[in-house]
């Protein structure tokens, strides 16, 4: 659902249309990263830089795949039927750079051409559907893809969760920011609990299609699905009735350069189990300071905090009875926000650091961390 | 949401808001765009004029009402969120036709639809009367990134081939007897997503060698090169700068 022009005030419509223009931004450097070399011969080449003149052919075609797969219905049940949004897919068939392209490009068009969405809301409805679901889709799925033993499987298994969660994941966002700039008090822990219900229930939906989609491709062409490229065998040759390995011409040293990635994959892992699951357990008297204050009456005078009313006060999901459910929700989307945050900050000042350098150092440099030697 | 992929959206024309620069519409559209929300919701005579502008610029283009008037069907979803505002909002409440609603819930709702409509309207008139690759064009004109203007260009060159490539696979399943009932029919269905997954990214594939094999290098020509004069800006700018003077009063009020 596309948000129009007056759903949000002013301030909260300009926060959002800057950071989907950084996102956007970040995310066409990041699409030449990924779409630079060929899966399949690992050629690179381009006058403008590497994978300059792949990137708009390559991923202006998975856009256009993205806007015909939400047109494919999928019957639910007594003549409903519902579609793809598509967010997580794009995210694990072509990667998250150019899954948020591709959304994005989409949800342009549908502004200017369709008058799906209104043109002042273009950056929220960018924030919203193309930058928070591709992200949360993909730090799901990488996160489990590491987890999981590897196979075609857990492909297939991470997809489901990825498009499951990051489906709610979006929605509660846009209740996030109808809280701090919506145009009307309506009361915004029962909102979110209406919209985070719905949506996890759109949300299982579209992790079955997801799931199944990716399998498919998987199934085929695994070279070309962006989060399982760790799957492809090495090509075979049959030389005298025997199988050989093909001479190799990406020696892929999978995940050996990637260690401070997976110890902040792993701390990202933990955090999550930490939020969710053990706060579930974890006991329901309040922190040190907020029980000695309810011992000796200090915290009568303590005033409400600010957003005392939000849709995460007390570290709980307002509406959510459940007081633990509702306790483990709240530390999930915390440390989530969290780390999308800090992520986005530290890529921000990573790349400023990799620009400084010479082009073709950091495009070295690029190159290394992709594990990917030049052919 | 699924029946916003209708096409016919362009009118042909030659009417003076057909023949206006793509970037000076899509200035226009967007001041007007930014006076209409930003305009206080209590100012309710404002929203009329608003309407009337926007009535005025269809009549110049030639622009029949029931074309405009189909096109903004897309809205429908948020008109039934806004109608449930008056019924979830919080606040004081007053009695309308013996239902108790809420005041804070009707203004939410007034704002919602009236900015709505007139955002949807307005986008609707630019859609009509100018053809989808100058508007890209247009935004090019106006500091869009090139490579995403190209991606966008590249997503509407091939959206109707792969639309049409899914329509054949829909034809290919029904004739051999499938009907899509209920989700038992999903495996099918994702599996036909994923092929045609497969055959647009080799499509990509080929595109790209094929443009390459003619000298592409990344960077397409720019062979439109008509910049706006000051007349055609100043004509363009008429609609946002009558919305201002509607809402100037509101403002002060």
């Amino acid at each position: 659902m596309h948000v129009p022009d007056g759903f949000l005030d002013a301030p909260t419509s300009l926060a959002t249309g800057v950071t989907a223009a950084g996102a956007v931004a970040l995310s066409l450097r990041g699409a030449r990263r990924e779409l630079s070399a060929s899966p399949v011969t690992g050629a690179t080449a381009g006058a403008a830089g590497p994978g300059a003149e792949r990137t708009a052919p390559l991923a202006g075609l998975a856009a256009a795949f993205i806007f015909a797969v939400q047109m494919l219905n999928f019957p639910v049940a007594a003549g409903t039927s519902g579609h793809l949004l598509g967010g997580a897919l794009a995210a694990i068939l072509v990667g998250p750079f150019t899954g948020v392209l591709c959304v994005s490009v989409v949800l342009l068009l549908q502004a200017i051409m369709f008058a799906d969405g209104g043109l002042t809301a273009l950056g929220t409805n960018i924030t919203c559907m193309a930058v928070v679901t591709v992200v949360v889709a993909h730090l799901v799925f990488r996160t489990l893809l590491r987890v999981l033993p590897a196979g075609r499987s857990t492909v297939t298994a991470s997809a489901f969760v990825a498009a499951l969660v990051s489906v709610p994941a979006s929605a509660l966002f846009f209740t996030l920011l109808y809280a701090v700039g919506g145009t009307t008090d309506v009361p915004i822990g029962r909102v979110a609990a209406a919209m985070g219900g719905v949506h996890v229930l759109i949300g299982i939906g579209e992790g079955v299609i997801t799931a199944l989609t990716v399998g498919a491709v998987v199934a085929v062409r695994p070279d070309l699905v962006h989060g399982a490229r760790g799957l492809a065998r090495p090509l075979k040759l049959k030389v005298n009735g025997e199988l050989v390995d093909a001479p190799a011409r990406q020696a892929a040293p999978a995940a050996a350069p990637r260690s401070s990635r997976a110890v902040w994959l792993t701390g990202l892992a933990a955090s999550l189990v930490l939020a969710g699951f053990v706060s579930f357990y974890a006991s329901a008297s309040p922190d040190g300071l907020e029980k000695v204050a309810a011992d000796h009456g200090i915290d009568k005078a303590a005033e409400e905090h600010a957003v005392a009313d939000g849709p995460l006060a007390d570290y709980g999901v307002g509406g959510v009875d459940d007081e633990r459910l509702s306790a483990g929700l709240a530390g999930v989307i915390g440390v989530g926000v969290t780390a999308a945050v800090g992520t986005g900050v530290l890529l921000v000042v990573r790349r400023r650091g990799t620009t400084a350098r010479s082009a073709a150092d950091g495009a070295a440099v690029r190159e290394a961390a992709a594990g990917r030697p030049e052919a | 949401m699924g029946s916003g992929h209708v096409h016919r959206l362009h009118l042909p024309g030659h009417s003076p808001v057909h023949r206006l620069p793509a970037h000076t519409k899509l200035v226009a559209v967007l001041a007007f765009v930014l006076v209409v929300v930003s305009t206080p919701r209590e100012a309710v005579w404002a929203y009329p004029g608003y309407a009337l502008l926007l009535a005025g610029v269809a009549r110049t283009a030639r622009v029949p009402a029931g074309f405009a008037l189909r096109r903004m069907a897309v809205e429908v979803p948020f008109v039934a969120f806004a109608l449930l505002l008056p019924f979830v909002a919080q606040g004081a409440r007053t009695e309308v036709l013996g239902v108790q609603l809420s005041v804070s819930g009707l203004w939410g709702a007034w704002n919602i639809l009236a900015k709505g409509t007139l955002g949807v309207g307005a986008s609707v008139l630019l859609a009509a009367t100018t053809e989808l690759r100058d508007l890209l064009l247009g935004l090019q004109r106006l500091r869009m990134p090139p490579l995403l203007v190209q991606i966008a260009s590249f997503m509407l060159r091939y959206g109707d081939v792969i639309a049409d490539e899914l329509a054949r696979m829909r034809i290919a399943r029904e004739s051999r007897g499938f009907r899509a009932r209920g989700p038992r029919a999903w495996a099918v269905l994702a599996r036909t997503a994923g092929a045609l997954f497969i055959r647009t990214y080799e499509r990509g594939e080929r595109v790209h060698l094929a443009m390459v094999s003619r000298g592409y290098t990344g960077t397409m020509p720019v062979t439109a090169g008509s910049s706006a004069t000051r007349a055609q800006w100043s004509a363009a700018l008429a609609l946002p700068a009558a919305a201002l003077a509607v809402c100037l009063p509101a403002w002060t009020l």
